[in-house]
């Protein structure tokens, strides 16, 4: 019987839509000639994917629906394919050494187009893991993140161009002055939450780029800076292809650092600390953490990693101008954090892999490569509001080194 | 041990302490009762730094602390249950106490702390692996006084322990108060409503009407003082 009410519902769903789409699909009206085209055929192909979308649609939730129902009878959750593979060593390993191969091998089986797309990729990855920090774990909403990003960017290609430093020694300072960056935003938003945070970050993320736009002196306004070095190879020259491939190699670096880095910080006492403030303030500060400490903490070293990936960014481009820091960004990366899921490493890999792949390989659909990806985005959402590897340190991660260490006591 | 005098509290322009003093000595346990509304969760947070007071002084020990940050007050060894408990909700019972023992180092001490206070709270050494949040509102008001009690503190603030609570948990979370403070001699600050129960196990105690102390006396005598018994016990 519910079937039947399904039928009806769509259809409700179908006819609905059949009258929205009808001035634009049915009627066409040809001013040269006066006269008005009826395409009634278009009204039925509405009418009937709509029809079907909708009882898909549907058909999808309830099963969403049943299965959490079984959930909670079983009393225990059932694990996904994704998450048994993050989580079961005899899973992973071999899943881990064949990633690793692959990365390896990429850049030598594929062409520059696409290796040059992949360090597109990794930069986001490290991006993304920073976010991670300020967003993830600490639960601060932080929409001015690209800012950072910038930091790093004009400040290799200024000191490039200025002094002639090389990526090397401006790979630290980009970092430090990313961290520096991260501390000014942090000191006027200590008493901020939600919103209003949110709110300031994004009018603080306009300010760099309306900043570097604008202050020609400086930063050569809207035309930008160009020509700046690729890293050095040991005072060798390198070939395009190459330095291509040897920045893919130092992205891959990169990223593994941070991803050491960030796993480290987040079975820390300081990442205890965040998580912590991110569920209650007032309890946090009854416990003796430092609010203001460990808020500043989590902007500068979320920032840290924004001003590295800047500093390959602009390396990697060799031409940097504001139009590529606008706020569309900082939204793509917490896209990236959300979608990934929310303070897990490895979902915000799979995040900045989907989000930023899937444009790339929709060109081929030109004009609906943003409609598909928005619906793709929306269709997430519902079906995985967790991400696509939602974070399992609570409740599955931990349990089991609870486990091994009660053992070891028995 | 605690000693506060002419303590002023403000939250923006509204004064809501009016020179209240204070003492407590060590081993004591002190109760704070008053309507609602009356300052005595500010009279909290003013000791424990989360509202900074205006003007006043707070002796901890001899050595005033007014106007210190609120980590470095819990250092000192003053911790709070604060009011509504605010456990964290995501966090799992284990991990909800090790945030207790936050400004702790001595590891191996925690984690002996931690099964002491499984033996004080069987029902918690059940749930461990347990997310705070779905913790019943009695379970998560030992896990609230077992966070606090996992930071060791020598001055424990008690803010309405027995908010919302059926009369059994009620008592048994009372009598869990008058075994720590005799076990470990802790000295317990505590704030109710239910003013029975506070002073049957209460010392001493204070009553705050609008933000000042009017009567201050041994537990009994209030017990038996006319005025509070209208007000706050309901005879
Ligand atoms: N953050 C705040 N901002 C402004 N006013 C506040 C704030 N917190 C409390 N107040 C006011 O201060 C007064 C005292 O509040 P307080 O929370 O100390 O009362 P209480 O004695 O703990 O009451 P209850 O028994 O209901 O918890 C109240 O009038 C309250 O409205
Ligand atoms: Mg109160």
């Amino acid at each position: 019987m519910t079937n039947l009410k399904e039928i009806q519902r769509s259809l409700l769903v179908s006819l609905w839509f059949m009258f929205l789409t009808f001035p634009i699909m049915v009627i066409r009206v040809n001013p040269l000639e006066k006269v008005v085209i009826w395409r009634w055929y278009n009204m039925l192909y509405v009418g009937i994917g709509s029809f079907l979308l909708s009882f898909v649609w549907r058909y999808f939730i309830r099963q969403k629906e049943l299965g959490k129902k079984k959930n909670e009878t079983d009393g225990q959750k059932s694990f996904s394919l994704s998450r048994r593979a993050v989580d079961d060593p005899r899973a992973y390993i071999p899943l881990l050494s064949a990633v690793a191969c692959f990365t390896i091998a990429f850049p030598f089986i594929f062409s520059m187009y696409q290796t040059n797309i992949m360090i597109t990729v990794l930069i986001y990855v490290m991006l993304g893991l920073g976010l991670n920090i300020v967003v993830g774990l600490a639960g601060l909403l932080d929409l001015g993140y690209v800012a950072f990003y910038a930091v790093g960017a004009y400040t290799y290609a200024l000191l490039n161009f200025h002094y002639g430093l090389g990526f090397w020694t401006v790979l630290p300072i980009g970092a430090a002055l990313g961290a520096l960056f991260g501390i000014l935003l942090g000191f006027p938003v200590l008493r901020l939450r939600g919103d209003y945070l949110a709110i300031v970050t994004l009018g603080f993320g306009e300010i760099i780029r309306l900043i570097l736009e604008n202050w020609n002196e400086f930063s050569q306004g809207p035309s930008g800076i160009a020509n700046i070095s690729k890293p050095g190879f040991f005072g060798i020259h390198l070939s395009l292809q190459n330095s291509t491939i040897y920045i893919y190699f130092i992205m891959v670096g990169l990223t593994l650092f941070t991803i050491l880095v960030v796993n480290r910080l987040q079975n820390s006492r300081i990442g205890r600390a965040w998580i912590a403030l991110r569920e209650d303030e007032v309890a946090c500060q009854a416990m003796g953490i430092d609010k203001r400490k460990t808020k500043l903490t989590a902007f500068a070293l979320g920032a840290t990693w924004a001003g590295m990936a800047g500093v390959v960014f602009a390396a990697k481009t060799t031409f940097i101008n504001p139009a590529s820091f606008t706020i569309l960004e900082s939204i793509v990366i917490l896209c990236i954090v959300v979608l990934g899921g929310m303070g897990s490493i490895t979902g915000v890999i799979a995040g900045a892999l989907v989000l930023i792949l899937l444009p790339e390989y929709l060109r081929a659909f030109s004009e609906y490569r943003l409609l598909i990806f928005g619906t793709m985005l929306v269709i997430m959402m519902v079906f995985r509001p967790g991400g696509i590897i939602e974070n399992v340190r609570r409740t599955y991660e931990f349990e089991l080194k609870e486990g091994k260490e009660l053992k070891n006591e028995d | 041990m605690l000693k506060i005098v002419g303590l002023n509290s403000y939250y923006g322009n509204i004064h809501v302490l009016k020179d209240v003093n204070i003492d407590i000595s060590e081993g004591e346990i002190i109760t704070l009762i008053g309507a609602n509304g009356a300052g005595k969760t500010t009279t909290l947070m003013s000791i424990s730094g989360l509202v900074p007071p205006r003007s006043g002084e707070i002796y901890f020990e001899g050595k005033p602390i007014q106007g210190m940050v609120p980590d470095k007050i819990v250092s000192l060894g003053i911790c709070q249950v604060p009011e509504g408990r605010r456990i964290f909700p995501y966090l799992t019972v284990t991990e909800n106490l090790d945030m207790g023992a936050f400004l702790r180092k001595d590891k191996r001490v925690v984690k002996n702390d931690m099964e002491h206070i499984f033996d004080l709270f069987p029902l918690l050494a059940e749930r461990r692996r347990q997310a705070g949040g779905t913790l019943s509102g009695g379970e998560q008001q030992m896990l609230a006084i077992s966070r606090a009690l996992m930071a060791r503190p020598r001055l424990l603030f008690l803010d309405e322990p027995s908010l919302g609570l059926a009369p059994l948990v009620i008592k048994q979370i009372f009598e869990i108060i008058t075994k720590i403070n005799k076990e470990s001699n802790t000295t317990i600050f505590l704030v109710e409503q239910n003013a029975n129960l506070a002073l049957k196990t209460a010392h001493r105690g204070y009553v705050m009407e609008n933000g000042r102390i009017t009567l201050s006396d041994s537990a009994e005598n209030l017990f038996s003082n006319e005025a509070v018994k209208k007000a706050y016990l309901g005879l």
